[in-house]
């Protein structure tokens, strides 16, 4: 056997996944499709939120929602039952995350075609989703009033990648210690371009903003 | 647990480097990894034996940290110090406006073979 040998390759274990989602993202570009990447903890409304977001904008764009999950397919079928709009499940196969090879897969069976917007649900994590770029044109995170206003310090590397961030479930904030203007200072010490939109998935209120921010930015996609 | 996915992309770019190099089997794996990149050392090498062992050029490999200091830089005072001892806000003025400057790395530092 020969010697020992020594092989430098000093290389990021995300270089491979950083170059696959920028490569996705300039064939997006390419179709003129948007895709946003929603982030978020279990139970914090993703889906109840997309539900109601989808209903405000499903006539304005052509929409299409892809749902990450470990297992099942309720989120896709709930997505489809209450918007009409196409909507399929990814199954991570136990990762808790997505990354860029991933969502390609997933977009491989959208028919892109006449598509302006493809949602992605992923995994419900506040660590891994962070450290994987899908690919996506923007990152939106949900955070939920039960969970706490400190959140962002905990999780600093989600706060730092999102675009925006959507407080969901202010209907209980008088019953929690959640105090929004120190949410949102936590969150801009980590990450001082991120909007913030509070929100009420339940009853609805503040989804108006959600909508408009995301049809902006469709807009601003396809036509710049 | 996403220490194995960060597995499955090292044993992705270990084989690859391998075939490159036409090496038939590796020995060890270094990796530096930074003290607040959240990937847990222990939960590393634990993933990698398990996922290591199913490659026949990576059969019994070992895997070896480096841990990476964290080092935070203020913009304020322009003071470098421990990110892990005092957070993100700087302990000689007190500012916030303070920047990571390293310990945020997931890197493979080299292999043996």
């Amino acid at each position: 056997m020969d010697a020992i040998k020594v092989i430098e390759i000093k290389k990021s274990v995300f270089e491979d996944n950083d170059k696959d989602a920028e490569n996705l993202r300039k064939e997006l570009k390419d179709k003129g499709v948007f895709l946003l990447n929603l982030m978020s903890a279990p139970g914090s409304g993703k889906t109840t939120t997309l539900i109601q977001t989808l209903n405000r904008i499903k006539d304005k764009v052509h929409v299409a929602v892809m749902e990450a999950d470990i297992d099942s397919d309720v989120d896709a079928v709930k997505i489809r039952e209450a918007t009409g709009v196409s909507s399929i499940q990814l199954h991570t196969g136990g990762m808790c995350h997505l990354d860029a090879e991933m969502t390609r897969q997933g977009l491989d069976n959208v028919e892109l075609k006449d598509v302006d917007l493809v949602v992605l649900e992923n995994v419900g994590n506040l660590v891994c989703p962070a450290e994987f770029d899908t690919g996506a044109v923007r990152n939106a995170m949900i955070l939920s009033v039960p969970e706490g206003d400190d959140k962002p310090l905990k999780y600093p590397l989600m706060f730092t990648v999102c675009d925006l961030v959507i407080i969901n479930k202010t209907d209980v904030m008088p019953y929690f210690d959640f105090d929004l203007n120190r949410c949102k200072e936590y969150i801009h010490q980590r990450n001082p371009k991120a909007q913030v939109i509070p929100i009420c998935a339940k009853t609805g209120e503040g989804v108006d903003a959600f909508a408009q921010w995301l049809l902006a930015e469709v807009n601003a996609w396809k036509n710049n | 647990m996403h220490e194995l996915g960060i597995v499955f992309y090292i044993v992705k770019d270990v084989k690859q480097v391998a075939e490159e190099n036409h090496v038939e089997h590796v020995s060890s794996v270094v990796m530096d990894i930074g003290e607040v990149s959240t990937v847990v050392p222990h939960l590393l090498t634990d993933c990698w034996r398990w996922a290591a062992d199913k490659e026949d050029v990576l059969r019994g490999c070992e895997m070896k940290v480096n841990t990476i200091p964290a080092v935070t830089l203020c913009g304020d005072c322009n003071k470098e110090y421990e990110t892990v001892k005092f957070g993100k806000t700087c302990p000689y003025c007190n500012s916030k406006n303070t920047w990571l400057l390293r310990g945020n790395e997931v890197e493979i530092n080299s292999i043996i073979v």
